[in-house]
């Protein structure tokens, strides 16, 4: 066995107090530390301010109070051609992307994997709320058991071959057990307030941002059956279950988003929380990633059809090329093509893929985009 | 692991007997060199001795000398004040695309400020052409600006050529000549330079120290306010124990020029010769010939700029490449990619060794052997 003197362990600093910890527990533990942030996105403004800049000077303060190396690599070109483009491609294609998923697969535990193996790395670590279990030759991830901060969902797209060059040292604490540690050892970045949002959207106003690449074609809102509703703003900038924002007065609401027509350039609303046409029983997903091993029949689990819900039992029936049927045992409300489906086996996060069509009693239902 | 540190064109480890200089002004004679009393006076003794040493080391007379705090504002006190001292003669000045961005910068702060100003483009060679120049110059051109070695390549610039075809141009010349001070000779009346700037952290002396010659009759404009130092050209109490040191620095040049030169030069060929023994695909940016013996810039084709800096300093191996842009991360070098274009690989995969004080023989060949072994790991 190595010492960890001699194990070198590559760590992804945001700048944040995740990540910030996650470089202290692993220096703790007396392994070759060094800290690596990651530029993936130029938000200079005309003054010359940029906020990766000011977290960038973050974690050169707490590498030093580490006393570990540090540098920056930029993957701005990267970000773009493999997280940025795809987030745009499913806006045009009426859908809403997860980007945190691509930048996990393509940037993370991809461009930034392969320097860090560069650089002599024999592990990367950054700090996510996610564990690593290894029995023997396999490698599986886990939930991270403080589970309102469980990231799993967003690290899906891992394949164990990566999976066995990662570290997550915080999976096994809580946030709060977090912060304190970076308190106990003065970290600078104790105190900092945890980033909000698709990284680089950052503060600002999701709409404005999106309107800088995207040209928004207002057009208008009906009901299923072609009631008008008036007028929206572009359907990029509604997501499916949607109730904020939609200017639709009147008795008879609260309206939701339930679907759209990129074609006609309609955006579908109806009346109700509850309102049937929010709700379906399966969904296909494509692209999916099987952490450990792929399944060749049908299985029963339980999945997420987006961050921060609670697991719902499914039937998956594996259809070859990537894609799988996932039959709900209750219907779901408000499934959107685009978001990851993210299956688990108790603990185990088994893998996941894209929500690209949705069904209820076997019809697809293309209204939803 | 014992770091080997090739960067002295970055900046150069203060020698033993600079500090030995410096700490008995720091602990003595602290007194203001603008005082009347006795302190005063002393620490005026030392400005001036000084004064003398930086001035003979250029065949400059001590009064055409401005203590600044470094080269940055030595260049921008050259350009700044010269273009608004003599707009009344014209608009135009000219200077280079491979400048330090203490000029680059400066200049297109001028720009902003309605002067014309005309970047000559550099060849492959690393050199820019007198003739590009000499094209360039009209009866608007106030002045002209290019640097004598570049920091980056460190191939020499036609410098006393440009002197010569300026005599006759009421354009004031100015070199930075922070990379080839203490190893060119420097006299300004054979380069026919009207000013001239160095920097004494890059010849073993302390940092936050520099000086600008100006010829006499430059006009020249004031561009900080304060009091009567330097002429008023450069106002604030001197530094006065970094500017002793510095002097140091320059009677230690000035003592063992040839030997010292001679052995950083072989430091280099040890280099190069080490990397052609371990097969490495490499090729130097900038014509061989016009190098100074301290600094050489080689391409490893299949590598990257980032991984190679990151591998050398977990080696121990202490280098730089380009400059630093937002956020620590590298922008591939402006002057290779005015060289060679910015889409030529040259430009991401270039590091900049220089040779210096820190290093003897021994380590050269050892930092050879690990640049070797790395950069082999990473182009295969």
């Amino acid at each position: 066995m190595k010492d960890n003197k001699d194990i070198r362990v590559v760590v992804g600093m945001s700048g944040g107090v995740d990540s910030s910890v996650t470089a202290l527990l692993l220096k703790e533990q007396g392994y070759d530390v060094v800290g690596i942030f990651m530029k993936n996105w130029d938000d200079t403004d005309e003054s010359g301010f940029c906020t990766a800049t000011e977290d960038y000077d973050d974690v050169i303060r707490v590498c030093n109070q580490l006393d570990i190396p540090y540098y920056a690599v930029n993957f701005e070109k990267q970000y773009w051609d493999k997280v940025f483009t795809y987030f745009l491609d499913e806006y045009k294609a009426g859908r809403t992307p997860n980007p945190d998923v691509m930048c996990n697969k393509e940037i993370k535990f991809k461009a930034f994997l392969d320097h860090a193996l560069s650089l002599g790395a024999d592990y990367v670590a950054t700090g996510h709320y996610a564990q690593i279990r290894k029995t023997g030759d396999r490698t599986e991830m886990l939930r991270g058991v403080d589970r309102n901060k469980d990231q799993t969902y967003f690290l899906n797209q891992l394949s164990e071959d990566i999976l066995e060059k990662v570290m997550f040292p915080l999976g096994h604490l809580p946030k709060k057990e977090v912060r304190r540690i970076a308190q106990e050892h003065d970290l600078a970045t104790a105190t900092k307030k945890d980033s909000t949002g698709i990284c680089f959207i950052g503060e600002r106003n999701f709409k404005e941002f999106l309107s800088e690449y995207l040209p928004a074609q207002p057009g208008r809102m009906q009901t299923m059956e072609g009631e008008d509703k008036g007028q929206h703003e572009g359907l990029m900038y509604y997501t499916i279950g949607q109730r904020q924002g939609l200017g639709i007065g009147g008795p008879g609401g609260p309206w939701f988003v339930v679907g759209k027509d990129l074609n006609k350039n309609i955006l579908y609303v109806e009346a109700g929380y509850d309102n049937e046409y929010l709700y379906s029983d399966s969904l296909i997903a494509t692209d999916i990633n099987w952490i450990n091993e792929t399944p060749s029949e049908s299985f029963t689990c339980t999945a997420k059809f987006r961050y921060r819900q609670s697991d719902s039992k499914v039937t998956v029936v594996p259809l070859g090329d990537n894609k799988a049927r996932v039959v709900f045992d209750q219907r779901e409300r408000s499934i959107t093509p685009g978001q990851a489906v993210v299956f688990y086996a108790d603990e185990i996060c088994m893998g996941g893929g894209t929500i690209d069509e949705i069904f209820k009693d076997e019809v697809m239902l293309d209204y939803v985009g | 692991m014992d770091a080997i540190y090739l960067d002295h064109a970055a900046t150069s480890p203060v020698h033993p007997d600079v500090i030995e200089a410096m700490l008995p002004v720091m602990k003595q004679t602290f007194g203001n060199p603008s005082s009347i009393h006795q302190y005063g006076r002393k620490a005026r003794q030392l400005l001036d001795q000084a004064r003398s040493v930086a001035a003979s080391s250029i065949h400059a007379n001590e009064k055409n000398i401005i203590f600044t705090s470094g080269g940055t504002e030595a260049d921008n006190i050259a350009l700044l004040g010269t273009a608004w001292a003599n707009k009344s003669k014209g608009n135009h000045i000219i200077t280079t695309v491979i400048e330090h961005h203490a000029t680059l910068r400066t200049a297109e702060s001028l720009e902003k400020q309605g002067f014309e100003v005309t970047y000559l483009p550099v060849q492959q060679s690393g050199q820019v052409s007198v003739k590009d120049l000499r094209d360039a110059l009209t009866d608007q051109t106030i002045l002209v600006s290019v640097m004598m070695v570049n920091n980056e390549t460190g191939v020499k610039q036609p410098i006393q050529e440009i002197g010569e075809l300026l005599i006759d141009h009421q354009a004031y010349f100015h070199t930075d000549a922070v990379q080839a001070y203490g190893i060119c000779d420097l006299d300004v009346n054979v380069l026919n330079v009207d000013l001239l700037t160095v920097s004494s952290h890059k010849v073993n002396g302390p940092k936050g120290v520099g000086f600008l010659y100006i010829r006499d009759g430059v006009q020249i404009n004031t561009i900080q306010f304060g009091g009567e130092q330097e002429r008023k050209r450069r106002p604030g109490t001197e530094n006065v124990a970094n500017i002793v040191g510095f002097k140091k620095a320059i009677e230690l040049i000035a003592g063992e020029k040839d030997q010292r030169l001679r052995k950083y030069q072989s430091y280099k060929q040890t280099f190069l010769e080490t990397l052609k023994e371990l097969n490495l695909d490499f090729a130097i940016n900038g014509e061989e010939e016009q190098l100074v013996p301290t600094i050489v810039n080689i391409s490893f084709p299949g590598t990257n700029v980032e991984s190679l800096l990151m591998n050398f300093d977990l080696a121990g191996i202490a280098v730089s490449s380009g400059s630093a842009c937002t956020a620590g991360s590298i922008e591939p070098s402006h002057v290779l990619s005015e060289m060679f274009g910015s889409e030529d690989e040259r430009t991401v995969n270039s590091i900049r060794f220089s040779f210096g004080l820190a290093n003897n023989e021994k380590q050269i060949i050892e930092a050879a052997t690990k640049v070797g072994a790395i950069v082999n790991r990473l182009a295969s």
